[in-house]
């Protein structure tokens, strides 16, 4: 049993009966155990619910049942996505004891493709930042590298994914979160198109930006993934009710006559030059298999940061004001109702959210919500425009996921402004509500994942499965794993 | 009081809308249940979850948009109101803000028999908040959330009227509309209608506003004139002594008949408003609009209309019959069995609501429907009962007898005048002093005779037979002097 196979070959071995859910959720398990004290990718582990969804699977095969499109397959879910009787905190000292009553729209559509979730993963507080060191808990190792990060938000479901714990994981991306750490680790994520997969169940830092996606190792097994995930929720006022179509049957399109377009501002001085060329190298090969590589200019690319920075803190100021210690969550202990209010969430929160609370309450405030909120508004809409203008000429763009390769644990902890540089590549599809994919496309001299983000119109992600299955499928970078010394 | 200053009132109204369930929830919106019995994540405000907006509730605004006249926002936005407070689940109210789906309009009022129109300024969408219980005794507050999330509608009015009893009689007028419409039960004592009252004084002349104050706690149309009365003689008092108005929001105290500032301290609210991610904007469809338009029922104004001219009746009568939407069908029903409009106005008005008043009675829970009265007064239209007996047969069938065993104990008035002369008669030969002075010329004392036998024979004579059969006698006896 390999503990890197796809979801395909997971679901075969099922149904031939080679190897049992139990016996996979358990050899899964092991390892995520294992593996837990190096790269601290779990803050909650599901041990007795996962080999009890196993033996139903189990069961479900023995009985002659179909057991759905994930049948056995080890999932991580990170851990802003709410687990009915599973403790979700959201990686926040405010949800530490927090066990929620329900489950989230994409819980449940797992539960049905018959997937198995062994723990939650850890994550940036409420998603807020780009290294998982965040996290009021721990901070998540690199498996490519233990010193340094994972990236983030979804830091804990890369690392799961790109370690061989789990076969998939679930993330949400905001303005980076499930594509930069993806990137960073060495697999492929995907932010689908806002509204293509139900929020209903995620805790929301930006509504407006927040999107639920897969993490894997292969185009092919975020694309089964979020085949599973997609669709509209009459939960979910935003989700949309479009066709869901197969995206499987994307992967196999090719690139012949695929216009991709280049957008230069993504390739700025603070590109580090071996992502670059790595990207550079990739396309030249995507051109090679009879792709269109064309130049193309989103000249509000510079807006994005000081637009998302203003918009989503707003939004979050607004979306935390529930955690206020009167209904769940943690509650300081002091009588006065204002003062308990107020003295809740100062137990409760890091630095890193306060810090967005604050600046979302300026934002938003009367005399200056013109200013700072109305005029976000403004240029989001110019970057929306810019992009759908752009990917009018091309039919998808090709940038860098992160500007840089994995950090150092700590580098970048004491200088915000710095962490919020890594987004830089990764907002305008938040911004602009389109979707995006990253995949490996290579490895530095020191040896870390390099990340190639794709971008896509509006509902069309099986472009860019079309377009990062055909470049897969020229590269063997998917089949690298790294070395992790296993403690027994 | 005639007075130097110009009084000015402005009336916010929240209006409970009756959907079934809440406005961003499937929870039931029915009264009375047991604290948080009626809750679910979505109206708990939950981590992970979010609202989706009843269709019921477009439906709703829809329908007083139209009562009123208002102009209708196509596509409107749901907004953010933040602020923190322990009935408030999300730490913010879903409201609309720079988009209401309603704005202008009109309500039309009459005070002592003057008609006048009391603008609005706009109708908005939002939810309820939940309601803190305080228990004193323990030095504790708890929280039910079964009205967190009920849908409202806001009717904000123009500061455009100048009296307590315009506010009322506008308030009167919202009350009834909404009920007319089928929008709202109106119990203003379960909350389900309720008022906040703007209020501010000026010297007359002045054409500026003064400094207002907020008054809340009005449960009733008597609260709301009360505590108009109170503030507006305590600002006149303040401002005579030299005083500025303070902007606050003062509670009625019913017990003490006096408004005092909230508790608390005075926050200067920055609310923060911002249109909600979570929902899309509420965009109106053609059909529905002409759907709702259609399916609008007769509002008061529009009956009291008819009721002047296909019925003759009075403005007055015209005005209470339609004062209620309950009263109109059961009128409309009594005239249908062939009762004259203005008897069967008369009853109603009279008899059948002063009953039902004086029982805190509804027309909805009366003991007599309107078959029934119809029944009792096709007899007196006939003449085979006299009113007054009428009157004795409803009293009886309200109290729960059945109605053809009352008519038939009751019998027929006395018409014959066999019957009748000899009881004449005696009157007459008992009245000497008053038959004289019949005869001496003043032939109107005739009506005190009437009243004798009428009382004689316990209302059951015809009193147009009696009439006719007095002049008679008492003519014989002028002769046979």
């Amino acid at each position: 049993m390999d503990c890197y196979s796809g979801i395909k070959q997971v679901r075969s071995e099922l149904l031939s009966g080679d190897v049992k859910a139990t016996e996979r959720t358990k050899a899964a398990l092991k390892r995520v155990h294992a593996l837990e004290p190096l790269l601290h990718s779990f803050v909650t582990i599901d041990d007795d619910g996962a080999l009890e969804r196993a033996q139903e699977i189990d069961a479900d095969v023995a009985a002659g049942r179909d057991p759905g499109p994930l049948a056995g397959v080890v999932v991580a879910v990170k851990d802003n996505i709410v687990t009915k009787g599973l403790r979700t905190t959201a990686s926040s000292r405010m949800l530490e004891q927090y066990v929620p009553v329900f489950d989230g729209h994409v819980v449940e559509k797992l539960s049905q493709a018959g997937a198995v979730i062994v723990g939650k993963t850890n994550m940036d507080e409420f998603a807020m930042g780009s290294s998982t060191e965040n996290s009021a808990f721990f901070a998540t190792s690199n498996p490519w590298d233990t010193d340094c990060v994972p990236g983030g938000s979804s830091g804990g479901s890369a690392a799961a994914v790109a370690s061989g714990q789990v076969t998939v994981g679930l993330g949400s991306d905001t303005g980076g979160s499930i594509r930069q750490p993806a990137a960073l680790c060495g697999i492929v994520g995907v932010k689908p198109t806002w509204g293509r997969v139900s929020r209903y169940g995620l805790i929301a830092y930006a509504s407006s930006l927040d999107q639920i996606g897969p993490m894997g190792r292969t185009v092919e097994d975020c694309a089964i993934l979020l085949q599973a995930i997609a669709g509209f929720d009459a939960n979910d006022a935003t989700s949309v009710d479009v066709e869901v179509p197969n995206y499987a049957a994307a992967l196999n399109g090719g690139v012949e006559g695929l216009r991709i377009g280049v957008p230069e501002q993504y390739f700025g001085d603070g590109t580090d030059p071996e992502v670059s060329q790595a990207i550079q190298t990739a396309l030249d090969s995507m051109e090679a298999a009879g792709a269109h590589i064309q130049p193309v200019s989103l000249p509000t690319t510079e807006h994005c940061l000081a637009s998302y920075y203003v918009i989503a803190p707003a939004e979050a100021s607004s979306n935390l004001s529930r955690y206020d210690g009167v209904r769940f969550g943690h509650r300081a202990d002091v009588d006065e109702i204002a003062a308990m209010i107020s003295q809740s969430r100062a137990e409760g929160f890091g630095a890193e959210v306060k810090r967005r609370i604050m600046l979302g309450t300026y934002a938003l405030s009367a005399g200056y919500y013109e200013a700072f909120y109305g005029k976000a508004q403004r240029v989001r809409t110019l970057i929306r425009d810019d992009l759908a203008r752009a990917l009018d000429t091309v039919d998808v763009l090709a940038t860098p996921t992160s500007p840089i390769p994995a950090f150092g644990l700590g580098e970048h902890v004491s200088d915000p402004l710095s962490m919020y540089l890594m987004d830089v590549c990764t907002l305008s599809a938040n911004l602009a509500g389109i979707p995006a994919l990253s995949q490996p496309c290579g490895f530095t001299s020191a040896g870390l994942p390099v990340g190639l983000q794709w971008l896509g119109r509006a509902f069309d992600e099986s472009t860019l499965f079309r377009v990062a299955a055909a470049y897969e499928a020229q590269t063997r970078w998917h089949h690298r794993h790294p070395s992790l010394e296993i403690a027994s | 009081m005639t007075s130097d200053y110009q009084t000015v009132i402005g009336l916010e109204v929240h209006c409970q809308l009756k959907t079934k369930s809440k406005i961003f929830c499937g929870c039931t919106t029915q009264f009375g249940a047991a604290p948080n019995y009626n809750t679910c994540p979505v109206c708990l405000g939950m981590p992970g979850v979010l609202p989706v907006l009843n269709a019921e509730v477009l439906r709703y605004a829809l329908r007083l948009g139209l009562a009123l006249n208002c102009n209708i926002r196509m596509s409107s936005r749901l907004a953010r109101k933040n602020y923190f407070y322990p009935d408030l689940p999300k730490g913010y109210q879903i409201s609309q803000f720079d988009e209401p789906i309603l704005e202008g309009g009109s309500v039309q009022i009459a005070v002592n028999d003057a008609e006048q129109m009391v603008a609005l300024t706009r109708i908005h969408i939002e939810e309820d908040a939940g309601k803190l219980v305080h228990c004193g005794d323990r030095n504790e507050s708890h929280v039910d959330y079964n009205r967190a999330g009920l849908p409202l509608l806001e009717i904000v009015s123009e500061p455009v009227m100048h009296t307590s009893d315009e506010a009322v009689a506008y308030l009167k007028a919202v009350h009834n509309i909404v009920q007319y419409i089928d929008i709202c039960d109106g119990h203003m004592e379960q909350g389900s209608f309720r008022c906040d009252a703007n209020v501010s004084i000026r010297p007359v002349g002045v054409d500026t506003l003064g400094t207002r104050t907020e008054l809340k706690n009005l449960n009733s149309f008597n609260h709301v004139k009360r505590a108009i009365d109170y503030e507006i003689s305590r600002q006149i008092d303040w401002v005579e002594s030299g005083e500025a108005v303070v902007q606050e929001t003062r509670l009625w105290d019913e017990k003490n008949s006096r408004t005092r500032p909230m508790r608390g301290k005075e926050e200067a609210h920055d609310y923060r408003y911002f249109a909600d991610p979570d929902l899309l904007p509420v965009v109106v469809p053609d059909a529905l609009l002409n759907e709702v338009r259609e399916s609008l029922p007769e509002l008061p104004e529009q009956r009291r209309q008819r009721y002047i001219s296909d019925y003759e009746l009075t403005p007055y009568d015209s005005a209470v019959l339609t004062s209620d939407k309950t009263y109109g069908p059961y009128f409309e029903s009594v005239c249908s069995s062939g009762i004259p409009a203005k008897i069967a106005a008369n009853w109603v008005q009279g008899e059948l609501l002063g009953r039902l008043n004086a029982d805190g009675k509804t027309i909805e829970t009366s003991p007599i429907g309107s078959v029934v009265l119809g029944q009792i007064l096709k007899r007196v239209v006939d003449g085979t009962i006299s009113g007054k007996q009428a009157k004795r047969v409803f009293q009886r069938v309200y109290s729960g007898e059945d109605v053809e065993q009352v008519l038939a104990d009751v019998g027929e008035q006395l018409n014959d005048p066999a019957a009748l002369c000899p009881i004449i008669d005696k009157i007459l030969d008992a009245h000497p002093k008053e038959v004289a002075v019949y005869l001496g010329g003043k032939t109107k004392t005739a009506g005190y005779f009437v009243g004798q036998v009428m009382r004689e024979t316990q209302g059951n004579a015809n009193p147009g037979v009696v009439n006719r059969l007095i002049t008679e006698l008492l003519e014989n006896r002028r002769s046979a002097e």
